[in-house]
């Protein structure tokens, strides 16, 4: 297909017809991340299906999360937006009594033109709850940009002045200060004496256990970050000074980290994003260099997670492996895959912002010069009929797509891999390298044990 | 607005979806903005489908927001009948789409000169029908294209097929375990040296479609798809409809009854296989023996789903096993006279509601000993400690089963038993397990 050690990648563009999920999925697990949040996703009953059937059992675990529907009256304005809006947001109050409410605008609120920005702010006032307004749909955006969307808003909530500070202050003025908290307070304090927070803060939602080993990792480098964006409360949100460093953990936060930098004037680390051991070392080695730290350990490190892989990569070396796209992290993954000795003839991707990816498209094209490997054709807003003649053309040996493929491509000897579970799966940080390895030998491995048994195409 | 968590049907399109992807070769394009194409995964996911959902999107970003879809939708169409070759393309709006108002008629007529196919637009108000009112609209749509289309050349002699045949409609995909009941009424049929004419939508060509008229009956087993095109066909060629579903005994002895006197059979062979098999099936004893052995009489329940599967099985448990219902309901509000009307006498309390809270409370307050419902039922349930079993849509990946278990007919009987008892079963062995724990 293309020239080995042909050193620069070729990008091509596509229709834009292909399978993804709505970017209102994303409250799925933005509200599991900030537990003290509301999110109320203003759209119809089309909205509301999809997250009742894609959220799977979550959906019946009381989460907080609702639709406001929109009815007919709403939609030809016979009814008052706000009224409605206030109305429903008492009763999320007086049921949950949330730290935060989110409203997601979807395509609905977008064409009828809904001013969410401007009712936010005085609805704010009238019932005492912070309201964050984040236009996660489906005109404008795909899938996991709908966090994006969501992390770029609260960028304005997060305070400019150290609350720590404030807290302390609070503390002594008071008469009678909580024992527990003055302790822990000093004790915090004392920490920091040792390692003094670097003005570093990093975005991206992750697991509570993922954003610890991330921040473990940093910390044996003696960089101690400021903050996180988002945090496990809303009412934690992290301080943000001018000039402060920032540095995403996700490929798709373009918005977020914009916003950041002309919004709080954050200078941003364009670093390759910490998905393998490879991109892991990458990311705190490009973090390190800005601080002006010399990494070490981290040819141990990594060398060891390499050695720990060593079940897995037999299996997927040599194996090709071709990318539908709909998350946005198919650059990270497949540069991850590259080195791991797979070969990727073709990597969909729903919208790349080269300036964001910058680094992380940098090391995509080091890895293949590296593994004496084609690079592949990256293809943005791809054209789903397109790609699959493509493979049925190439038969790679593995795909990664939707559900909505998935199936009819097994059924016609192709195997899959669904992309949504590396949303959802832990694959950050050096040692869950391991489970990215173990999703996408699932099938490589299923079909050792299948074929022998003769069916290979299951359709006429 | 409202404030919604849990809905029990979908959105129009997706009903008109389902029908569009249960006919062979007709392909749907949703006029739709990216992500509302969650149907296929569905599809793909629950039915288990091999083959790709024939329904893709003519996307609807900011610049058709800006400027309009132009020549999107009819480029889209064009595409399609070149790549697929479909009988039929049917363009379907969705909620966020139709408020955009643009001439969508307009775009079919102009993209059916340029088609082999047939173009149709889904005729559905998005905001005032929901998935099930939308499939039986949208059935009663292609058949009646069909039909009119196929008028000036075709048989309007009414030609009757030479033995007693009828048309079977109603089935389509992601439908409650309706391919195992199809494969039921087709043993049924067979046995009863019926033929089936046509079994719509399912498995349908539409250019099969014009050979509905020569069916001597229609049957229409699930109320919620299908009347609407029996009452088409009625009406134009005089056909007789049978709008039952034959669950549980009493429905299903009436169900063969009435096909016999509808198609006006003479024929004593039929009388005998129906005879013999209605005997055997009529022997309650085996019912009765086991519902002795679990104290069934003394039994309450709550029954809540779809109007047809509800009123169904509200008459099974009461009159043949013999459960008191204790409250029976349904969603399908545009039902609710008919579901009033057939299950007043069999249970205590009705209840017609969309709102699953107003359910889960009734559940906690009158604390039946089983609940049959939908999964949120289910789920209810399991937070209740009720023992729950799954009768009606929507359903989960469990409820689309490898293994035959037909809702209908003579099976039907043993699936709702095997139900019946195994969940009510598996709550005493938990409590008995407790029993055992606390003594050890």
């Amino acid at each position: 297909m293309n020239q080995i050690n042909n050193s620069t990648l070729t990008f091509q563009c596509e229709t834009g017809n292909y399978h993804t999920f709505c970017p209102i999925s994303c409250v799925a697990w933005l509200y599991q991340k900030i537990e003290d949040s509301f999110f109320l996703v203003i759209g119809t009953k089309t909205c509301g299906y999809f997250l009742q059937n894609s959220m799977g059992v979550m959906i019946f675990a009381e989460p907080r999360y609702a639709m406001a529907e929109l009815e007919e009256g709403d939609i030809s304005a016979q009814i008052n937006d706000y009224e409605e809006l206030k109305r429903l947001c008492t009763q999320i109050k007086n049921d949950r009594n949330p730290s935060v409410i989110v409203f997601i605008g979807t395509c609905t609120t977008e064409i009828i033109k809904m001013d969410l920005e401007g009712i936010a702010p005085k609805l704010e006032a009238e019932i005492g709850i912070p309201i964050v307004v984040a236009r996660a749909n489906g005109l404008d955006y795909t899938f996991t940009q709908g966090e994006d969307t969501v992390l770029a808003s609260l960028i304005q909530r997060c305070p400019s002045k150290d609350r720590e500070t404030e807290k302390i202050n609070k503390n002594n003025s008071s008469l009678f200060p909580s024992l527990s908290i003055f302790s822990k307070n000093k004790n915090e304090s004392n920490l920091s004496q040792d390692k003094p927070n670097l003005p570093l803060v990093l975005f991206g939602s992750l697991p509570n256990s993922l954003t610890n080993q991330l921040e473990h990792e940093l910390e044996k480098q003696n960089i101690k970050i400021s903050g996180w964006l988002p945090t496990k409360n809303y009412k934690e949100l992290p301080v943000i000074h001018e000039g402060d460093y920032v540095c995403g953990v996700n490929p798709y936060l373009a918005r977020t980290a914009t916003n950041l930098i002309r919004r709080r004037k954050c200078k941003l680390i364009s670093a390759p994003f910490p998905i393998g051991p490879d991109g892991t070392r990458a990311w705190i080695e490009k973090i390190c260099s800005i601080f002006n730290i010399e990494p070490t350990g981290l040819d141990e490190r990594e060398k060891a997670v390499w050695d720990s892989l060593e079940n897995y990569l037999p299996l997927v070396k040599g194996k090709s492996v071709f990318f539908m796209g709909d998350n946005l992290l198919e650059l990270s993954i497949a540069r991850f895959l590259i080195r791991c000795g797979m070969i990727v003839p073709e990597i969909g991707i729903p919208y790349l912002h080269k300036r964001y990816q910058e680094a992380e498209i940098k090391l995509l094209e080091d890895t293949c010069r590296k593994m004496q490997v084609p690079t592949p054709l990256i293809i943005e807003k791809p054209d789903n009929y397109e790609e699959l003649k493509r493979i049925e053309q190439y038969r790679p040996d593995l795909v990664i797509t939707g559900m909505a493929n998935a199936n009819p491509l097994e059924a016609r000897g192709i195997n899959t891999k669904w992309s949504v579970e590396f949303t959802f799966a832990q694959i950050h940080g050096f040692s869950n390298a391991r489970d990215i390895l173990e999703l996408v030998t699932r099938s490589l491995r299923r079909k050792n044990y299948i074929q022998q048994l003769g069916w290979k195409e299951l359709v006429e | 607005m409202k404030l919604a968590y849990w809905m029990y049907t979908g959105p129009a399109h997706i009903g008109t979806l389902r029908i569009a992807s249960s006919f062979k070769n007709v392909h749907a394009i949703m006029h739709a903005p990216l992500g509302d194409d969650y149907f296929n995964v569905m599809r793909s996911m629950l039915e288990r489908e091999r083959n790709y959902t024939p329904v893709t999107t003519s996307v609807v970003d900011r610049n058709v927001l800006a400027r309009g879809s132009q020549e999107k939708v009819i480029d889209n169409i064009i595409r399609k009948d070149k790549e697929e070759q479909p009988d039929l393309i049917l363009l379907t709006p969705t909620c966020t789409s139709s408020i955009l108002q643009e001439d969508l008629q307009n775009f079919v007529e102009q993209a059916s000169l340029n088609s082999t196919a047939d173009v149709l637009l889904a005729d559905v108000n998005h905001y005032r029908v929901n998935e099930l009112q939308a499939c039986d609209k949208t059935l009663e749509q292609i058949v009646r294209f069909y039909i009119e289309k196929g008028k000036t050349n075709f048989i309007r002699e009414n030609l009757k097929t030479s033995l007693p045949s009828i048309n079977l409609i109603g089935i389509s995909s992601l439908g409650f375990h309706n391919n195992h009941d199809t494969r039921e009424f087709k043993k049924l049929f067979n046995d009863l040296n019926i033929r089936i004419n046509c079994s719509l939508p399912q498995g349908t060509t539409v250019k099969s479609l014009t050979k509905l008229p020569a069916a001597w009956a229609n049957i229409v087993p699930y109320r919620e798809l299908g009347v609407l095109t029996s009452q088409y066909l009625s009406k134009q060629f005089g056909l007789l409809s049978l709008i039952l579903l034959p669950m549980g005994n009493i429905n299903f002895n009436r169900f063969v009854r009435n096909l016999i006197y509808n198609l006006k059979v003479k024929n004593n062979e039929i009388k005998k296989i129906t005879n013999i098999k209605l005997i055997k099936l009529l022997n309650l004893k085996w019912i009765k023996k086991e519902s002795n052995k679990t104290n069934l009489k003394t039994k309450k329940a709550i029954i809540f789903g779809s109007a047809n599967h509800v009123a169904a099985l509200t008459k099974l448990l009461n009159k043949e096993v013999g459960l008191e219902i204790i409250l029976c309901g349904t969603y399908c509000k545009s039902d609710s006279n008919w579901f009033i009307e057939q299950v007043q006498n069999y249970c205590t309390r009705i209840l017609v509601t969309e709102n699953h809270t107003i359910i889960s409370n009734e559940i906690s307050k009158l604390k039946p000993d089983i609940i049959f419902g939908t999964q949120m039922e289910r789920h209810i349930g399991k937070r209740l400690g009720i023992a729950c079993g799954v009768i009606s849509s929507p359903i989960h990946i469990q409820n689309f089963p490898l293994s035959y278990k037909p809702m209908i007919g003579y099976e039907g009987v043993k699936t709702i038993m095997d139900l019946l008892f195994n969940t009510l079963n598996l709550k005493d062995r938990k409590t008995s397990f407790m029993l055992f724990k606390d003594t050890i």
